[in-house]
């Protein structure tokens, strides 16, 4: 809702000197068509038996490409879940690590200190990755624009520090924790239950998905567009932007937290990676590679990137990278370089993102056919 | 006593790293709104270059005269690191903020990372002159010389920064930009060649806290300007100011509480510490920065 209300104005100016019918006819899709072809799409591909050489190593079904899928859908959730904030609200927070990696630790830590089993490990950690959320959220928007995203980073880095200096050994340092087999149920553990993570990570999704597009909808996503939009002017209607901002704060929170948890789940264990500052850029990178504040574009991004991600490792491990010269081997073969320059190309030659760019390129092909016939 | 003789120094030896670094990061923050990650980037060529220097550049070396200059080297990559950066990419994308920060954040994971291609991730042996590789007794604490080196120079920076404010026409043209750069432009003023002035300043100051945090740790690695950047931030949010003095109590604060409670508590609780004055700070005294930067920031 949010975003067809945003870009009306955009598409209306070039589509009012197209004839009318053609109007008509993209109207004509229903709004749901479009997400009821991608559930119906990711529900099937367990059953099928489909072989892409090119993109996947083994067939659809195979353990392996599961795995992937599952990693990009658990990604796609949390980068929709952070858009909330970034692309809906307009908050930079540079912290949204934190919430996920709360969510992850507090499980596994739960699993192996209390032995709890998987569902009540799972709702005590969402719940206080939320709680969590709810009290840095109230401190860190005192602040706001980039000294907000200063004081997050800050947050997330204290957090980050906690979990690599181990105080107690409780996390792991390090190593990270693993999984304890033994409050999850069997039907979650081993390589031939993967499938049961694959239908969790698109349940996530779902869930991260359908949050953040029933909320966009509603009067407090109005107010949310509104804030991104001009926050001086929300607080001059009489609105008090505060409690709106710490609400998407929160929700984000809580979807990051519950995304740990199905994450912990997904790849078996937790490390510290997932609390680093570097994490929340990559989020950053994946929403603006999909294009942020728009429906499809976070978990596009994400899935796009972390599909991107896994075969490059893959690529580097392989022999065709010992044939490439030195020169460009070496910074190849540091993830964070390509990261960033992948950043800086998307800043200056992917406005909007995968998600903007069928509009490009058709007021592209708009504006050669205009000139040839202009000609 | 000599224990919290020791742990002052130290303090302010740390407080005068991230001055350097924070002061042009408040400086960018305050004339362009833009959060310069790349900040802890410059701080790393910084370094790299002033170890390169001492081993290969004909004259430098690691005493002396030399060390002078392969730190001039050091300082000079990164200002020129720091003008590519803003006639590069800062420039193209005037007026538009968010992007602006995030090309910074770009270059943040890039530089790091092509270093560490180019150089590995072990920790390098940095260059120590003679002169401050020795201790100095004081108030009977036995205190590293180069702490000693840090609080001046950062003494000195700051003495810089300040005339380059009250003195120079430029310094009045930024001061006045970071105040209100509206109408400083308004005036027919062309605020972009101070941003570029400003970066330049900020690279230098950050490629000096490089060099300077090479004495510090005895290492160089190529990630260490990035964790040195998070605490500049805190720096500057507690400053709560865009002004130098501000910075500077700032700075002089964090580190004394980093030492004192790494020191007293577990080591590491320290960095924590840190975020905790933060939150006091932005629960008890609202405004400040968000009073200066509310409604024109991304």
């Amino acid at each position: 809702m949010n975003v067809d209300t945003e870009h009306a104005p955009r598409t209306s100016a070039p589509a009012a000197a197209q004839p009318i019918v053609d109007v008509r006819r993209t109207r004509r899709v229903p709004g749901w068509a479009a997400p009821a072809v991608v559930a119906v799409l990711l529900l099937s591909l367990p059953f099928s038996t489909l072989s892409l050489p090119g993109l996947f190593e083994g067939t659809l079904n195979s353990p392996s490409t599961l795995h992937l899928l599952a990693t990009c859908l658990v990604f796609g959730g949390l980068a929709t879940s952070y858009d909330l904030l970034y692309g809906r609200v307009g908050l930079l927070s540079f912290g949204h690590a934190l919430y996920f990696a709360a969510g992850a630790y507090l499980a596994a830590l739960l699993m192996w200190t209390l032995e709890l089993p998987l569902l009540w490990s799972a709702l005590i950690a969402v719940v206080s990755g939320t709680a969590l959320a709810l009290v840095l959220g109230a401190i860190s928007l005192r602040v706001s624009g980039i000294a907000l995203a200063m004081v997050t980073l800050a947050f997330a880095q204290a957090g980050s520090i906690l979990v690599i200096r181990d105080p107690g050994r409780m996390t792991g340092g390090e190593e990270g924790l693993a999984l304890n087999p033994d409050t999850v149920p069997g039907a979650f553990i081993g390589v031939v239950n993967t499938v049961n993570l694959y239908w969790l990570a698109v349940g996530y999704v779902v869930v991260a998905v359908g949050v953040v597009w029933w909320l966009g909808a509603t009067p407090v996503g109005r107010v949310w567009q509104g804030i991104r939009a001009n926050e001086q002017r929300v607080s001059v209607l009489g609105v008090n932007p505060y409690p709106y901002k710490l609400a998407a704060f929160t929700v984000a929170g809580a979807l990051a937290s519950l995304g740990g948890v199905v994450y912990l789940l997904v790849s078996g264990g937790v490390t510290p990676a997932i609390t680093t500052a570097e994490f929340t850029l990559t989020l950053l990178v994946m929403v603006s590679l999909g294009g942020a504040g728009t429906r499809w574009g976070p978990l596009l991004g994400a899935v796009v990137y972390t599909y991107v991600d896994h075969r490059l490792l893959q690529l580097a491990a392989s022999d065709v990278f010992d044939t490439l010269p030195a020169v460009v081997r070496a910074p190849l073969s540091q993830p964070l370089f390509i990261l960033g320059t992948l950043f800086v190309l998307l800043v200056f030659f992917f406005p909007g993102g995968l998600t903007a760019l069928p509009g490009r390129i058709r007021a592209a092909l708009r504006g050669r056919g205009r000139a040839a016939a202009a000609s | 006593m000599s224990t919290v003789v020791l742990l002052v120094v130290t303090g302010l030896g740390l407080g005068a790293l991230y001055f350097l670094i924070a002061s042009g990061l408040s400086l960018i923050f305050g004339l362009m709104d833009v959060l310069n990650f790349a900040h802890g980037a410059f701080l790393s060529i910084g370094a790299y270059a002033t170890w390169w220097a001492s081993g290969h550049l004909p004259g430098a070396g690691s005493d002396g005269f030399g060390f002078l200059v392969s730190v001039a080297f050091g300082v000079a990559a990164g200002t020129l690191a720091a003008t590519l950066v803003e006639l590069g990419v800062i420039r193209p994308l005037y007026g538009r903020h968010r992007e602006q920060i995030l090309v910074t954040v770009g270059l943040s994971l890039a530089v790091p990372a092509l270093i560490q291609a180019v150089w590995g991730a072990d920790p390098l042996t940095f260059p120590r002159p003679e002169l401050v590789s020795g201790t100095v007794s004081l108030l009977g604490a036995a205190i590293p010389t180069d702490r000693f080196l840090l609080i001046a120079v950062a003494g000195l920076v700051l003495a810089g920064l300040l005339l380059f404010g009250s003195r120079t026409r430029y310094g009045l043209i930024v001061r006045a930009g970071v105040e209100d750069r509206a109408m400083v432009t308004a005036l027919g003023i062309d605020v972009r060649r101070s941003f570029t002035l400003v970066f330049a300043i900020g690279g230098a100051a950050a490629a000096l806290a490089g060099a300077l945090g090479g004495l510090y740790f005895g290492v160089v690695t190529p990630f260490q300007g990035t964790s040195l950047l998070i605490f500049a931030f805190i720096v500057v949010v507690i400053g709560g100011t865009t002004s130098t003095v501000g910075c500077a109590v700032a700075s002089v604060a964090v580190g004394m509480v980093q030492q004192f409670a790494n020191y007293y508590t577990v080591a590491g609780l320290g960095d924590i510490a840190v975020v905790i004055v933060l939150a006091a700070v932005l629960l008890t005294r609202q405004g400040g920065l968000a009073g200066a930067t509310a409604g024109r920031v991304a």
